[in-house]
């Protein structure tokens, strides 16, 4: 009778097992997401060329790269190989960065003639002239920013919503900027990468950056600012 | 300056001669000569040891161009401008300053365009037109012993490379302590020397060195660089040099 008891048990337990199996099977994977405008509706601040690579190979292989991580790590978090799951942090960190910065900045930009370079109107314009004096300072900050980080990365204008504030500041290679603090939100995010402006600009990163404004959508940073500091 | 007092601070860890040496100097010209004296250039651009047509098409004379013309140019004279304002960086040799100004992890202002400058020149003299195919005699038979095979370290060096997150270098570097060859990879500008080791070769995989060439395919630019471009001429050069200071055989010792 002892054996009997033993054997349903066990088969329960079976039972359970494949449910949880099942039910953490499901990998959600991650698609280039399309541009609100033409390759080269952004020219001349950042020509055709660039944004075509920049979306379709740059973008695209951090995605692919992303996909196979993720495959990867829950492939040992089902084995339960810590030492995988460890390791793979930082391709996730990277590759997954690398989409979310970029999925960030493709609605930073926009076409002149749907209002990209347009000054920021409404309650963010009057945060930027409260914490910087005027739109030009700030300006003139991130490009600051921006020219003197060395190697490759982002600068941004984000919102610290703890400390109700903007907030300028870098981040190194595809680090999000939720890597700088826990409350900081993304308002606006400028690539510095030498991929985002070396065909057109080579080495002349400052060029880029201040051609760059032209072109950003200060409506989409607008909104995640109103709508984060609800 | 901030950095200034920082370096005056350095006098007693830094055994090296050419300090007090340098520092006398001064004091020699300070009595008199220093409101008259206008700066001279410390450090001079090099050219490199080929036309800058001589990488087609591997690298084209276009990249060259930007690369070594504007680039490397710049951060010559960019250190040169940030020398004229320190008096105790003055007279080193360029190794001793990327060491000395990479500051043990907590790099000086000018660490970044020495160390530039070290890692373009040597870069351009780790290619030679005609370059690729493979390393003979001993170099063979020391990469052949560390790494098993060329092919197996010609698969390490260009996973290395691809595998690099953002900006930064891949080397073939001599290591001291262990006596053996390694392929390491950098970030942005650092460099090896930092750590006591020898570099062999270097590549430069910040996207600058290939976007004009190759746009986004960084295997294409890796690849050409191993069959088209590597020197293993500089390469052997350097190992031998590199044997002065690292013993890589077994001693002979003589019994009577």
């Amino acid at each position: 009778m002892a054996i009997l008891s033993l054997a349903t048990r066990k088969t329960l337990t079976l039972g359970l097992n494949s449910t949880r199996l099942t039910q953490s099977c499901a990998l959600r994977t991650f698609s280039l997401p399309e541009l609100p405008y033409d390759y080269g509706a952004l020219e001349p601040a950042i020509s055709g060329e660039i944004m075509q690579l920049h979306h379709q190979k740059h973008h695209q292989t951090y995605i692919s790269n992303y996909n196979k991580a993720l495959e990867q790590l829950h492939e040992a978090i089902q084995k339960g190989d810590s030492s995988t799951v460890a390791k793979l942090q930082s391709a996730i960190k990277f590759n997954g960065g690398g989409h979310i910065n970029h999925s960030i900045f493709w609605q930073n930009l926009a076409p002149i003639r749907e209002g990209g370079g347009e000054p920021p109107k409404g309650s963010l314009g009057w945060a930027i002239d409260t914490n910087f004096g005027s739109l030009e300072s700030l300006i003139q900050k991130i490009n600051a920013e921006g020219a003197a980080l060395q190697g490759s990365g982002w600068v941004w204008l984000g919102l610290d919503k703890e400390l109700k504030q903007l907030v300028i500041e870098t981040t190194a290679n595809q680090d999000p900027l939720v890597t700088k603090g826990a409350h900081l939100v993304p308002l606006l995010g400028i690539d510095v990468w030498e991929h985002a402006y070396y065909l057109q600009y080579k080495n002349v990163r400052p060029d880029y950056l201040k051609n760059i404004w032209k072109v950003i959508n200060w409506k989409y940073a607008n909104g995640v600012y109103e709508k984060e500091s609800a | 300056m901030a950095c200034h007092l920082l370096l005056t601070d350095f006098t007693l860890p830094l055994k090296s001669p050419k300090l007090s040496h340098s520092r006398q100097q001064r004091k020699g010209r300070s009595n008199g000569s220093r409101k008259v004296s206008t700066t001279v250039a410390y450090y001079g651009l090099k050219t490199p040891p080929y036309n800058l047509d001589g990488l087609e098409p591997y690298m084209s004379k276009r990249a060259l161009e930007v690369h070594w013309g504007v680039r490397h140019r710049g951060f010559v004279e960019d250190l040169n401008r940030q020398l004229r304002k320190s008096d105790i960086l003055y007279g080193y040799t360029m190794d001793e300053l990327v060491k000395t100004t990479f500051n043990n992890g907590n790099p000086l202002p000018e660490f970044n365009n020495v160390a530039e400058a070290w890692n373009h020149d040597f870069f351009w003299e780790s290619m030679q037109p005609g370059g690729g195919d493979m390393p003979k005699l001993g170099l063979l038979g020391q990469i052949e012993k560390d790494f098993g095979s060329f092919t197996n370290f010609r698969e390490k060096f260009v996973e290395t490379a691809l595998s690099l997150f953002g900006s930064g270098w891949v080397w073939l570097v001599l290591k001291r302590q262990d006596k053996r060859l390694a392929v390491v990879k950098t970030s942005n500008s650092i460099n090896p020397i930092v750590w006591e080791g020898i570099p062999i070769l270097n590549l430069d995989m910040w996207e600058h060195a290939y976007y004009l060439d190759y746009k986004n395919d960084k295997a294409k630019y890796v690849s050409m660089f191993m069959n088209h471009l590597v020197s293993w001429n500089a390469a052997t050069v350097r190992l031998a040099c590199a044997e002065a200071f690292v013993n890589l055989g077994e001693p002979k010792i003589l019994i009577a």
